[in-house]
């Protein structure tokens, strides 16, 4: 399984589209990892710049998380930045399919538990150590702790496992 | 009870059923082009599984970036070509043969009712116009299709969009979408299908109903559809008459394609189209949407006609119908992009390519073009695109730059004003 620990990256927007996590052009790249330095490079958020996704391993963000194109390459462009792991209020379906075909965790929340995730810890060092066997979160800063419980399905949580769909896929049909 | 369009189609294709509803449906086609397949092929390759499930069910084109414009994307077309050729995929249209994939593979007639289709591009939701399943998926659901011939799905939601009324002259299926769109917000059908109904469906072209779905995936939605007619027969007929005796019995059978009228819907969405106005995107999401009157005068640098949304003979018809002995502003550029081999013949034997040259445009080969940025057409930082494609986002046609979303007739009497107004067709408000 891919790694779901790690720094905690809190953008405070909805609707942040496939073309903001990875801009058409660089679509012509062959390979995952030449995608890493342009990850959200056209986000439109007040405050953010890509600096901050050093060391960043998890992100943390509001509604309709990967919207528009099917491009597998947002997926990509996250996990070739150490960052396996996006939880948010929904998703597009199509990027969250592709999260999970790449051994990814694409996680729902609660929006009332997103946005006390925010008050809480958006503006402090966070981290996030995931109990992936428990199906939990426990989100740390200083002193502050949350462990938050999350649910996903047998299919998707076998796809983690598996490291995608592929292989299963070709031994079952 | 009842069945929805999707449910039957589902139920026909389903091979297996895993833990949490998800369904694995056989496919009945697989598109691909050059932009999403390579990877997949790459991967393939990597595993020893340099084979398809089959050959004559995969259909393949370039049409992003085409003719290739460097090193990169012709790797890409080079890949894809190769591929095609060692897995005897007879479908592959290459440079010269080449269209936007939503505009050639129905006109090629490989989209029929009933179908299951998947495509490693989000607009694939366009086919649904045809009463088939169709949907966008990424490009691992893509190598297991090319491979295996399946895909999972949720059990489908449907919701259901009753059109009725009259369209308003100069008011067209794409200000009918974007107002939806608008309505119901971008992620207002997210996991759902949308299905569109009503007389004034019944009235669209095949065109106008391929824009109507094209644009599901605007809202979230996992396909658009429409009931399979007489009009889906007539498109089709010309790759159907050796399967049928006739018309009429082509219809009986696509006819097992329609919801029940005792269905069940997640949600049913009456809509009287009687006084809607043609309609103009304002920001960086789709559903942000207003009445042209709103941003009238806005400046524009470009005006954009083409792509999977409206790139087909119908729309450039209703835009050369506009520009006919007229001269666009000298303050924009007009870019049109014929949508396939076909519509661009079409269009040459029409004399509608004259009306936009004459008018000032340039006019491009069949490709996706300036609708994503990625070849030709692409904006400077804070410049403007009048454009009839689907997508506003920030970044999409340039760095920088900014799409409004529009039907070709606004954007054609755009191109004439140099700023954003209502079409002469509209005589509204």
């Amino acid at each position: 399984m891919k790694n779901f620990n790690g720094r905690v990256l809190f953008l405070d927007r909805s609707d942040i589209n496939t073309d903001e996590i990875i801009p058409a052009k660089y679509l012509t790249e062959n390979s995952k990892e030449a995608l890493k330095p342009y990850l959200l490079e056209d986000l439109k958020l007040e405050g953010f710049n890509t600096k901050m996704l050093e060391d960043v391993s998890a992100i943390v963000t509001r509604e309709n998380f990967g919207c528009g194109s099917s491009r597998e390459h947002a997926p990509w462009a996250l996990e070739v930045n150490g960052i396996n792991v996006v939880i948010a209020v929904d998703f597009a379906r199509i990027f969250r399919q592709n999260m999970y075909n790449c051994g990814m965790l694409a996680v729902e929340l609660p929006a009332e538990t997103i946005d006390m995730l925010f008050k809480k810890f958006a503006n402090k060092p966070t981290y996030l150590e995931t109990d992936f066997d428990g199906g939990k979160f426990i989100f740390t800063s200083g002193d502050l702790k949350e462990v938050v419980p999350f649910t996903i399905s047998d299919f998707d949580r076998e796809l983690v496992k598996a490291g995608g769909w592929v292989d299963y896929a070709d031994s079952r049909y | 009870m009842g069945k929805t369009i999707t449910e039957k189609i589902f139920e026909a294709h389903k091979i297996d059923e895993l833990a949490g509803g998800v369904y694995v449906l056989r496919l009945d086609a697989v598109f691909c082009h050059e932009i999403t397949t390579p990877i997949a092929i790459n991967d393939l390759v990597a595993r020893g599984k340099d084979r398809v499930f089959d050959p004559d069910k995969i259909k393949v084109v370039i049409d992003h970036v085409t003719p290739s414009k460097d090193t990169k994307t012709a790797i890409q077309a080079k890949t894809l070509r190769d591929w095609a050729r060692r897995n005897n995929i007879k479908d592959f249209f290459d440079v010269g043969r080449n269209g936007v994939c939503h505009a050639i593979f129905p006109e090629k007639g490989f989209t029929r009712p009933g179908y299951t289709i998947i495509m490693g591009d989000s607009h694939t939701c366009t086919h649904g116009a045809f009463g088939a399943f169709a949907a966008g998926v990424g490009t691992t659901d893509l190598e297991v299709g090319i491979l295996k011939g399946v895909c999972t799905f949720k059990a489908p939601k449907t919701i259901k969009f009753n059109l009725t009324g009259k369209l308003p002259e100069g008011v067209f299926a794409k200000d009918v979408i974007l107002y939806i769109i608008g309505k119901i917000g971008v992620n207002g059908a997210t996991n759902k299908i949308m299905e569109f109904t009503g007389p004034v469906v019944e009235e669209m072209s095949m065109e106008a109903r391929m824009t109507l779905c094209n644009m599901a995936i605007e809202a979230g939605g996992t396909s658009g559809l429409c009931y399979p007619d007489m009009k889906t027969v007539d498109y089709l007929w010309e790759h159907i008459k050796t399967e049928y005796s006739s018309k009429e019995d082509a219809l009986k059978d696509f006819s097992k394609w329609i919801s029940d009228a005792d269905a069940t819907y997640d949600s049913v969405i009456d809509i009287d189209v009687s006084s809607l106005e043609p309609m103009v995107t304002y920001g960086y999401k789709p559903d942000e949407v207003k009445p042209v009157r709103e941003l009238e005068g806005t400046p524009v640098d470009q005006i954009y006609i083409g792509s999977c949304t409206n790139g087909r003979i119908e729309d450039l018809r209703i835009a050369a119908s506009i520009l006919k002995g007229k001269k666009i502003s000298d303050n924009v550029r007009g870019i049109v992009s014929p949508a396939t081999p076909g519509i661009f013949k079409k269009a040459l034997d029409e004399g509608i390519i004259d009306i936009f040259v004459d008018s000032g445009f340039c006019v491009t080969n069949p490709t996706c073009g300036a609708c994503l940025g990625m070849s030709n057409g692409v904006l400077a930082p804070g410049e403007v695109c009048a454009s009839t494609t689907n997508r506003n986002f920030n970044g999409r046609m340039g760095k920088g730059g900014m799409v409004h979303l529009m039907s070709p007739a606004t954007a054609a009497a755009t191109a004439i004003a140099g700023k954003i107004v209502n079409s002469e067709l509209f005589k509204g408000k």
